[in-house]
């Protein structure tokens, strides 16, 4: 399976499972998405429990919030993660902070759905990675996946999950791993491994980062569409890193984290997101406070620049494998 | 600027912002002299299935159905018995008596903030009586009148204003933020107008469920320019929910007058018509009318007609809030001005004209309402008011923000703990 199939997958057993889920979004109906990640919903649930909604991403978060304080569980679709703002009071305002201000008489539990990121030529409005804007916010989880495997076993748990969850896809690997060159075809998940996805039910708990890869020399800390990014430049250089995909950025597991840094000494966090206080200043933070007196280097960010996202100038702006090749090479040499 | 630049053309009118402007300021005398009030009875009513654009007069107008000599009359007289009506004149003394004893202790320092619904007491606490017990309210903060008239225990709400001890949403919102699934009451949030479209889906969600209960949310005049209030519309409309949409005209948004909000163009009720949603304007602080207004639209959403936006006409007699001054932006004594009335008055005066009621039992209700509030009162500060609150069970403050305390939390509430209050 491929992301997107993945995702579809995780959506019909889940709501196989449990008769108040539902599911809508603009375009997610009967068309099942522009990017058709509940494609066949309809056809299989109902068109009372999978529907389109009208564009207003205001009212889509908000009558989830009605949903969810009624008993249902609402998986909604922001149609690109560039399209949240409008709903943003809703996620912020009210999502996060419902269950706190109730002192827990009403829960949240729902899942906020959208493709993020860049790579595909969307210009400003189709390509942001707003993850830090949530990550900020307590109250939210924050959920980004790397493959196809891992796309349903979190998308099943966040779905489970008494909290809501942002789930964040990275549309650049919804049809394949990319490896950062951009001049090549990205390559379909049909020989992956991540790609043998099971039909059933399985979960990957929220907080429980995946090493990818392991290494002795240096700590690679990515998500999303990044760790396919630091793997290719990982190995097209020769590097003995560690890769750790976070796979959610809130719950974060610390403690992976923690062990790989202390022991290879060097770390290098890397995302598509702006570097000005992007969810690559925490971990640098983190990274600083808990594992200062074994770093050999100081920390190095590859990120995306402090610029809106510019459509032309999409490779130029988004992390390859060279820019991170050459901050690999800077902290190695410390 | 060069004169060839000047986009000004010799030929063509300047143009100018209109800004509205209240018709009275302080020092004006208010005269309501010019607002079309209908007489009690006059409005017809129509059949729950009628469609939207049929009744758009209803929209402008005015459903009424106390006259001045307080007799009920006309279509829209729910013909209430008297039990009915004695409960919630009750219910409207007990909100006014709390109002004024949470005001006090506000300004004697017992609590940061506090919020009167003087005036608009009809309002909620009819609602509340033409609703089902089961269905929910999504309201702003200024409906206590629901709470009041579905039997949350008044020393609980206090507890909640104190952020006490015994505050069942443990220090965490401001007083007046009251929340109880139990009596049908959502969470009241400071951004305003969330819970409108929030009630909507509600509302779809009982439809989803094929359940039989109904959503109404609430909302203030001037919230209806967020963008909440037409997102509550559209999904209202379009998905038919059996939802309840009222606004609370009560003429200021703070100092702004409901002209800031659009009322110059059109009434709020209006808005409605436009997404398809018959829509009713009612004389808010005509008890009989809210009554029958909200069990038409209760009536419509039951039949799977969908929803029904209401617009309640009525005025705000006191400030904003506490941390208001009204003297300083409307004339002193606008609210006796008001045509309408007071709400305790006339639904009093129409009591008494069915001989159903006398000042002797009047002043004894309200004596009985005033001692009640009074011990509860006293309950509730003996678990403390706000200055005293905030230095036991300081590690409480991590608990809720997720189902699981997660492990930044635990690191933080340590801290929080070992540092203490100040």
């Amino acid at each position: 399976m491929n992301m997107i199939q993945a995702l579809n997958n995780a959506h019909k057993v889940a709501m196989e499972r449990d008769g108040d889920i539902v599911v809508y979004g603009e375009d997610a109906g009967y068309f099942g998405g522009v990017f058709r990640v509940t494609e066949g919903l309809q056809k299989q649930f109902g068109k009372t429990r999978v529907f389109d909604a009208p564009i207003n991403e205001a009212g889509i978060v908000a009558t989830a919030v009605g949903m969810a304080a009624y008993g249902l569980k609402p998986v909604i679709e922001i149609q690109f993660a560039d399209y949240i703002y409008p709903g943003y009071d809703q996620i912020v305002s009210e999502v996060a902070k419902i269950r706190y201000r109730t002192a827990g008489e009403w829960a949240m539990p729902m899942v906020i759905r959208s493709p993020y990121g860049g790579g595909i030529f969307g210009g400003q409005t189709h390509s942001q990675s707003p993850e830090s804007l949530f990550t900020h916010i307590a109250g939210l989880k924050t959920v980004i996946p790397s493959t196809p495997y891992d796309a349903k076993g979190l998308l099943i748990a966040a779905i489970e999950d008494p909290d809501p969850v942002i789930f964040f896809e990275p549309k650049r690997i919804y049809n394949g791993p990319f490896d950062g060159h951009h001049d090549k075809p990205v390559k379909p998940w049909a020989k992956h491994p991540a790609s043998e996805v099971p039909e059933g039910h399985y979960t990957i708990p929220l907080g429980k980062a995946a090493v990818v890869r392991e290494g002795a020399d240096l700590t690679v800390l990515a998500y999303g569409t990044m760790v396919h990014v630091a793997l290719a430049a990982v190995e097209e250089n020769g590097i003995d890193a560690e890769v750790i995909d976070l796979r959610s950025l809130v719950p974060l597991d610390i403690e992976t984290i923690e062990e790989s840094v202390k022991k290879t000494g060097r770390c290098v966090v890397v995302h598509e997101a702006p570097r000005n206080t992007g969810f690559g200043a925490e971990l640098t933070a983190l990274v600083q406070e808990r594992c200062f007196y074994h770093l050999e280097a100081p920390v190095e960010r590859v990120t995306g620049w402090d610029t809106p996202y510019p459509h032309a100038y999409e490779w130029a702006y988004f992390p390859g494998p060279k820019r991170l090749k050459k901050a690999l090479e800077k902290v190695m040499a410390d | 600027m060069r004169d060839k630049d000047n986009p000004k053309k010799a030929n063509r009118p300047e143009l100018r912002l209109h800004v509205p402007e209240p018709p009275f300021r302080p020092g004006d005398t208010p005269d309501f002299s010019s607002l079309k009030v209908p007489a009690a009875g006059s409005t017809p009513r129509p059949d729950i299935a009628v469609a939207a654009a049929e009744i758009e007069p209803l929209a402008k107008g005015l459903v009424r159905v106390l006259d001045d000599d307080g007799a009920a009359v006309g279509p829209w007289d729910p013909k209430l018995d008297a039990d009915t009506l004695r409960k919630i004149l009750r219910d409207m003394v007990t909100v006014r008596i709390f109002d004024d004893r949470m005001y006090r202790a506000q300004r004697q320092g017992k609590t940061s903030f506090y919020m009167k619904a003087t005036g608009e007491e009809a309002i909620a606490t009819a609602t509340a009586a033409a609703l089902d017990r089961e269905d929910i309210n999504f309201p702003t903060y200024r409906q206590q009148g629901l709470l009041v008239s579905r039997g949350y225990p008044l020393v609980e709400m206090m507890c909640q204003i104190y952020s006490n001890k015994g505050d069942k949403l443990r220090g965490r919102q401001l007083p007046i933020m009251y929340s109880s699934k139990e009596h049908g009451f959502f969470t009241i949030s400071g951004n305003l107008g969330t819970q409108f479209p929030q009630a909507v889906g509600w509302a779809m969600a009982s439809a989803i469920k094929g359940d039989s209960r109904i959503a109404v949310g609430w909302i203030g005049d001037g919230a209806t320019a967020e963008g909440d209030f037409h997102a509550g519309m559209t999904f209202a409309a379009v998905y038919n929910a059996p939802a309840i949409l009222c606004v609370v005209n009560n003429q200021w948004a703070i100092s702004s007058f409901s002209g800031i909000a659009g009322a110059e163009k059109a009434t709020f009720a209006q808005r409605g018509v436009g997404y398809g949603l018959p829509s009713l304007r009612v004389d808010g602080n005509d008890v009989l009318a809210v009554y029958s207004a909200v069990r038409w639209a209760a009536d419509r959403a039951r039949s799977n007609l969908g929803a029904t936006l209401i617009e309640f006409f009525t005025y705000r007699a006191e400030g904003h809030s506490t941390s208001d001054d009204p003297t300083g932006y409307r004339p002193a004594g606008e609210a006796k001005a008001w045509p309408l009335g007071d709400p305790i008055e006339r639904l009093k005066a129409h009591l008494l004209a069915l001989g159903e009621w006398d000042e002797e039992r009047h002043e004894a209700m309200r004596a009985e309402c005033d001692a009640e509030v009074r011990a509860a009162q006293k309950e509730a500060e003996k678990m403390g008011v706000l200055p005293e609150q905030g230095r036991d069970n300081i590690e409480s403050m991590f608990d809720d923000v997720y189902a699981d305390v997660p492990w930044n939390l635990v690191e933080q509430r340590d801290q929080a703990v070992s540092e203490g209050r100040d």
